[in-house]
């Protein structure tokens, strides 16, 4: 029953945070001293589109009804909720008329596994280094660890990524300039291709995401290293793989779970700016698109993808901590 | 008095951990090249074709010209200026607004502070980078460095919000807040006068590492063109580096310049916020 409770909360908490962010994202748009409209008709007419003012007043009209700039503010919010239900994004402005949703679902799989890899593989190894430097917080390759992760983490993402380009595709020539993707087949050749491609921008999310997972990890189970239950294991003969196992690993790993949903948000943002800089086909790339072409319709289907996507990675997060901290589990 | 309150500076400085000093230098280094040295520029740094293109190192120019006829050293004087204003006008703004919020959610209790602890929780776990694209895209051009700095102070007040608040739950339960409310003390000057000098110290450490986050922001979107883009700062100058090709052309002075400054100066400020949590938990004496 308790357990009932906590998921149905949960289900709640991770509607209304998606709910909350369209708000913000509807309203913020509204308030911006900026018309789309008239930003997207003069990019038309900048790209040699000839239109009497006429044609203009009939194309104004069809973007407004289009875009859901119709009527009052309130019918134009729920207007919006409507077709956000049905995951209907409008039609794209820069390869018109593509819907946008079949756009980003095409980009959506591209950025998925490149974050989902990156996150999950940085937390592991990021959570084991961490945990053997803070476990062994006086040995030379701890503080060494920890200075390294100090350098890199506080580094925005993509000027790591700006970096490893420029050593690792121009000063050295190992990876290409431009991933290049073929046609999906399920062939070791194309799995093997696409690891080589997107091997740049999954180094420098990994980068990032290891020096934070080895500096908070390492600040727990330190901590953890000094209480007395760890003293008294040593005492009682245990080995130090047990203590550092199921004392100090289990009891610092929980923090690290919420923090992981903390996390993602952030790191979708680092995975859009690398995509960006690397040239790899995911949403950060259409978002580049996007960006050149005042494609407001495309842009507002990334972010409630993005929003979507982020409280759902949260809310399982949060559903699976149960399993991992049997206090909650039992109570 | 207590001894503490008299400590000389060369005390204080002997108590910090290694962190902390080096962290504060590295600070201290960029405040003197982006607010003093920032004086002596020679006016408009953005202007094309002010001097020979692509100088080389010299006396004259210390980080050499790039291929616009701009002088390297004295964009980026600017741009570590402006970007530090950035920083510091979002940190100061975004934990002001917190604090006050979250110490006022935290005092109120029931319905009012779950509500705006809800949209704390919310706007943290959005992701901000993609609204802020979307912002900026939609402002591109007019937007000024100002504009962007109160996009960003959006994003970044609930995490002082949150923290307030909790440390308002276990202040308002002390003796000294109650004493003051039997008195007849307002809400507002109890929660000025009584309590925000407890919030302040750990205050310092988040308005160090919200600098940290709002530069970093501001330089996200300016790499994409999406801040002020006449405004020169230091994503802005990679911006423009990208854009005329400096990468291609091996110009590694022009873009690599503006990379290391926010590098050094990110782990400098990093290195801050981490040593002054550990001072802090120190004088505590834990």
């Amino acid at each position: 029953m308790r357990l009932a409770k906590f998921v149905l909360s949960r289900i709640l908490i991770w509607f209304l945070t998606i709910l909350v962010g369209i708000t913000v994202v509807f309203f913020l748009q509204r308030m911006m001293p900026s018309d789309p409209i008239n930003n997207m008709i003069s990019k038309m007419l900048g790209m040699g589109t000839t239109m009497t003012p006429e044609e203009i007043e009939v194309m104004r009209e069809s973007l407004a009804k289009q875009y859901g700039l119709t009527g009052s503010l309130f019918e134009q919010y729920l207007d919006m909720l409507r077709r956000l239900v049905h995951f209907d994004f409008g039609l794209s402005i820069a390869n018109y008329p593509t819907p946008v949703a079949q756009m980003i679902g095409q980009a959506l799989p591209y950025t998925v596994c490149l974050l989902l890899t990156t996150t999950v593989l940085s937390w592991i190894i990021g959570n084991a280094i961490g945990l053997l430097a803070g476990f062994k917080k006086d040995k030379w390759y701890s503080k060494a660890l920890e200075t390294v992760s100090m350098c890199i983490y506080p580094t925005p993402y993509f000027m790591v990524a700006l970096v490893i380009m420029i050593l690792m595709a121009y000063v050295k020539q190992w990876f290409p300039l431009v991933p290049a993707f073929d046609e999906f087949t399920f062939t070791w050749e194309w799995f093997s291709d696409a690891i080589y491609n997107s091997f740049m921008p999954a180094l420098s999310l990994m980068l990032v995401g290891t020096g934070w997972w080895i500096i908070s990890m390492k600040a727990l189970s330190s901590n953890v290293a000094e209480e007395e239950y760890v003293n008294y294991g040593r005492m009682k003969g245990l080995t130090e793989a047990t203590i550092g196992y199921r004392y100090v690993f289990r009891n610092s790993i929980l923090s690290q779970v919420t923090a992981l949903a903390l996390h993602i948000g952030g790191a979708f943002g680092g995975s859009l700016m690398c995509e960006i800089i690397f040239g790899y086909p995911g949403v950060g790339q259409m978002v580049n698109t996007a960006i050149n072409n005042s494609d407001y319709n495309l842009l507002t289907g990334v972010i409630f993808i993005s929003i979507f996507a982020v409280a759902t990675a949260t809310l399982l997060i949060d559903l699976l901590y149960p399993l991992i901290d049997p206090r909650i589990r039992n109570s | 008095m207590n001894e503490g309150y008299r400590a000389s500076f060369s005390q204080i400085w002997k108590s910090m951990g290694a962190r902390l000093k080096i962290g504060l230098c590295i600070i201290a280094v960029f405040l003197i090249v982006g607010f003093v040295v920032y004086w002596f520029s020679p006016g408009d740094v953005m202007a094309l074709s002010t001097y020979k293109r692509n100088q080389p190192i010299s006396w004259e120019h210390p980080l050499g010209t790039n291929r616009q006829g701009q002088d390297i050293f004295w964009l980026l004087v600017e741009s570590i200026h402006n970007s530090m204003v950035v920083g510091v006008v979002v940190a100061v703004a975004a934990t002001v607004i917190g604090v006050l919020i979250g110490l006022f959610s935290g005092f109120v209790g029931g319905a009012v502070d779950r509500v705006i602890m809800f949209i704390c929780d919310s706007i943290i776990v959005i992701p901000s980078l993609p609204i802020l694209i979307l912002m900026g895209s939609m402002l591109r051009g007019r937007a000024s460095l100002m504009m962007i700095a109160g996009i960003l102070i959006l994003f970044n007040w609930p995490w002082p919000a949150r923290q307030a608040r909790s440390m308002a739950l276990t202040i308002r339960e002390r003796e000294f807040v109650n004493t003051a409310r039997f008195s007849g003390e307002g809400l507002f000057k109890i929660v000025c006068v009584e309590i925000v000098p407890h919030v302040l110290s750990w205050a310092m450490a988040n308005f160090v590492n919200t600098v940290l986050v709002a530069i970093g922001s501001e330089a996200s979107l300016a790499v994409l063109g999406l801040s002020s883009t006449t405004t020169p700062t230091l994503g802005n100058m990679i911006y423009w580096a990208r854009q005329y090709q400096a990468i291609m052309l091996k110009q590694w002075v022009w873009i690599g310049s503006p990379v290391l400054a926010t590098s050094i100066m990110f782990i400098g400020l990093f290195l801050t916020y981490t040593g002054y949590n550990e001072y802090v938990a120190k004088k505590r004496g834990r």
